[in-house]
């Protein structure tokens, strides 16, 4: 039994609006049979350019029916402008929620409201552009980025509510989870501060690996004397101690390298 | 509002004298029928003449029935026995359309190292035999299959397959949780092994199952702990439960007649009178190989959920196998192996009666399902298009 609010029976039980606009200056239809659901949206405006009867006709459970009858209510005295600023998280949330597996439903009302707006405007409605991942419910790989984008997702399961791909055979599970991986650089929590001890111990892994090879073939070398909060306190030797260009050296090749690769703030100074 | 309840092969009622029979077994009588003292020993008889009563449904010995939690720890169970058993034998062979006790089972076990074979079948739900045969090899360590479809009704020729099986000397199991008190079985004349029974599915209580196993048949525990169930099943014995399952097997047995013709009747009943009254309606299964009591009816052009919550309003209770009502956004795998038609699929319903189903029962959904059907095909933007 899905869980559904007084809202969402409400409009089930009592849909608002059904049927196809006469002489509609817009249509918009999304969804097939195979897939389960389908919405027809028809629109005309007003003589102020405003949305003044809007209808539809869907195929599909009582959320597929109740986000389109909803659609049909908010948009009712837009103008196109308005219209197209209605998101599905709009229709979910003037139902006063929806189950997360039934969040697709307020997506094909947006879909079809696209569309009905493209129709409208003599566009051809945006053909399914780019490729097909999900066989089953014919979603393109460009759709599945726009919702994960949208709305952060992180699981094929949230992918599955919003946009079915996935809920059939399963066979493209692995693209889809590609596609999630591909943010998943874009949220990856920023590295904790580094404590005093570990940073000391970069520090000296840098200077052993980086930094005393490259000094030791001028014959010359380096030796950590302190860190303090950011300041790295060395020592040069051999050939270095007395070398003019030591100064560059510090700065232009060790600061620059425990920069790089610890912490972009410290500050390296002779003793 | 009365609830009309059509959705007996989920669960049923818990018979009026099944309750009776348990209740003393919650109260006075809580001894454990393991003690050495009467008190306790008194209950194990009690468990005694319920493994009768269920023996004597299935036509078995009553040293032959294993009380189980429910249908699905005894579908483990024999699975698990068939394949402790035979180590060496790493193919099971069942069907698609399996209930997923037995179907997630076999497919869990896929990924386990062992080799699965899922017998397809044809558009009214009948097994393809010829794959079946044509599947079984040295390397199969068991058979499992339905007696008869919780989704279409559809029975199964199970005798006729356990023969075969048989004959290639690999062991055969049935989950018959669905067929047990509606058709006659009778394990005395059978060459099934293993057979799995359900309570609730048959008037008796939920949390009790039971499995047939035939004498002679290898065996090991699924559970393993105390000497319950003379080792075949360690913990203490669900007594309350397996009381009412025993007499639930004993009415079950009484009313078998009435099942087959009475509550055959009723869902004749309602199939004809919603196919004469909605257009574009069609039975998933075969109508000559049924259940008595299930009907699975597909609505073109609308949507199985939306029509539950349509009927939950007029208190009626049945199930679909619509793709919004499985949580997984894909219809009934038992219609999707049939080849029923994804347009079919989404828009299907299944009556599944009982005894306790009046024909004013039946009378009113004939009534009142085909402006609810009709309702939601004037919302639905295919029903004006449809091809005609």
């Amino acid at each position: 039994m899905w869980e559904y609010t007084g809202k969402v029976k409400d409009h089930f039980l009592n849909p608002r609006n059904v049927g196809v606009v006469e002489n509609a200056d817009g249509i918009g239809e999304v969804g097939s049979l195979a897939c389960g659901d389908a919405l027809k949206l028809s629109f005309k405006l007003g003589p102020d350019n405003k949305i003044e009867d809007v209808k539809f006709q869907t195929f599909g459970c009582a959320s597929a029916i109740a986000s389109s009858s909803v659609l049909t209510e908010m948009l009712k005295g837009m103008t196109l402008e308005e219209a197209e600023k209605v998101s599905n998280e709009d229709i979910a949330e003037a139902l006063g929620g929806l189950p997360r597996e039934k969040m697709h439903c307020s997506v094909m009302g947006r879909d079809a409201l696209e569309k009905a707006i493209s129709n409208f405007r003599g566009q051809e409605a945006k053909k399914a552009d780019g490729q097909i991942v999900c066989d089953c419910f014919g979603v393109t790989d460009k759709e599945i980025h726009r919702v994960v984008k949208e709305h952060n997702l992180s699981s094929i399961e949230e992918v599955t509510n919003y946009v079915k791909a996935g809920g059939g055979c399963q066979k493209c599970h692995a693209d889809i989870q590609e596609i999630l991986d591909s943010y998943k650089g874009d949220v990856k929590p920023k590295p904790a501060p580094l404590t005093n001890i570990r940073k000391i111990q970069l520090i000296q892994e840098t200077l052993e690996r980086e930094v005393r090879p490259t000094l030791k073939q001028d014959g010359g070398d380096i030796e950590l004397v302190d860190v303090d909060g950011d300041k790295v306190l060395v020592r040069l030797q051999g050939r270095c101690s007395s070398c003019q260009a030591s100064q560059a050296t510090l700065k232009d090749h060790v600061e620059a390298k425990l920069r790089e690769l610890v912490v972009d703030t410290l500050v390296v100074e002779e003793v | 509002m009365d609830t009309i309840y059509l959705d007996n092969n989920a669960t049923t009622m818990t018979a009026p004298e099944v309750l009776q029979e348990m209740l003393p077994y919650f109260s006075e009588l809580y001894g454990n029928p393991s003690s050495m003292h009467s008190f306790g020993g008194q209950v194990a008889e009690k468990i005694r003449e319920a493994r009768a009563k269920v023996a004597k449904l299935i036509g078995a010995d009553p040293g032959e029935i294993l009380f189980t939690s429910c249908g699905t720890e005894s579908d483990s169970t024999a699975v698990m026995a068939a394949l402790n058993a035979y180590p060496e034998k790493k193919h099971i062979v069942t069907t698609k359309v399996e209930h997923p006790a037995i179907k997630s089972l076999v497919e869990h076990l896929g990924t386990k190292g062992y080799r699965t074979t899922f017998v397809p079948v044809d558009s009214k739900g009948d097994l393809d035999l010829e794959f079946l045969y044509g599947s079984l090899d040295d390397d199969t360590a068991i058979v499992s299959i339905m007696w008869a479809n919780n989704e279409t009704g559809t029975i199964f020729p199970i005798e006729e397959i356990a023969a075969q099986v048989k004959k290639r000397g690999i062991v055969f199991h049935t989950d018959a949780v669905q067929a047990v008190g509606k058709i006659p079985i009778d394990m005395a004349n059978s060459s099934v092994d293993m057979l799995s029974i359900s309570g609730h599915k048959l008037h008796g209580p939920k949390g009790v199952g039971a499995l047939y196993i035939r004498k002679g048949t290898k065996f090991s525990p699924l559970l393993v702990g105390g000497h319950q169930e003379k080792g075949r099943r360690a913990g203490t014995e669900n007594t309350a439960s397996i009381i009412g399952l025993g007499k639930a097997a004993e009415l079950a047995a009484k009313n078998m007649a009435k099942e087959n013709l009475q509550v055959a009747a009723l869902r004749d009943r309602l199939e004809k009178g919603l196919l004469e009254r909605i257009p574009n309606a069609r039975i998933n299964g075969n109508p000559d190989s049924r259940l008595p009591n299930t009907t699975n009816i597909s609505f073109e052009y609308v949507e199985g959920e939306a029509i539950l919550l349509m009927m939950n309003e007029l208190g009626i209770c049945a199930s679909s196998g619509s793709a919004c009502t499985s949580g997984s956004l894909e219809p009934s795998h038992v219609l999707r192996a049939m080849g029923v038609p994804f347009t079919c699929a989404h828009g299907s319903i299944r009556f599944s009666l009982s005894i306790y189903n009046t024909q004013e029962e039946i009378d009113f959904v004939v009534e009142k399902l085909p402006p609810v059907i009709q309702r939601l095909r004037d919302m639905s933007p295919f029903w004006a298009d449809r091809p005609q």
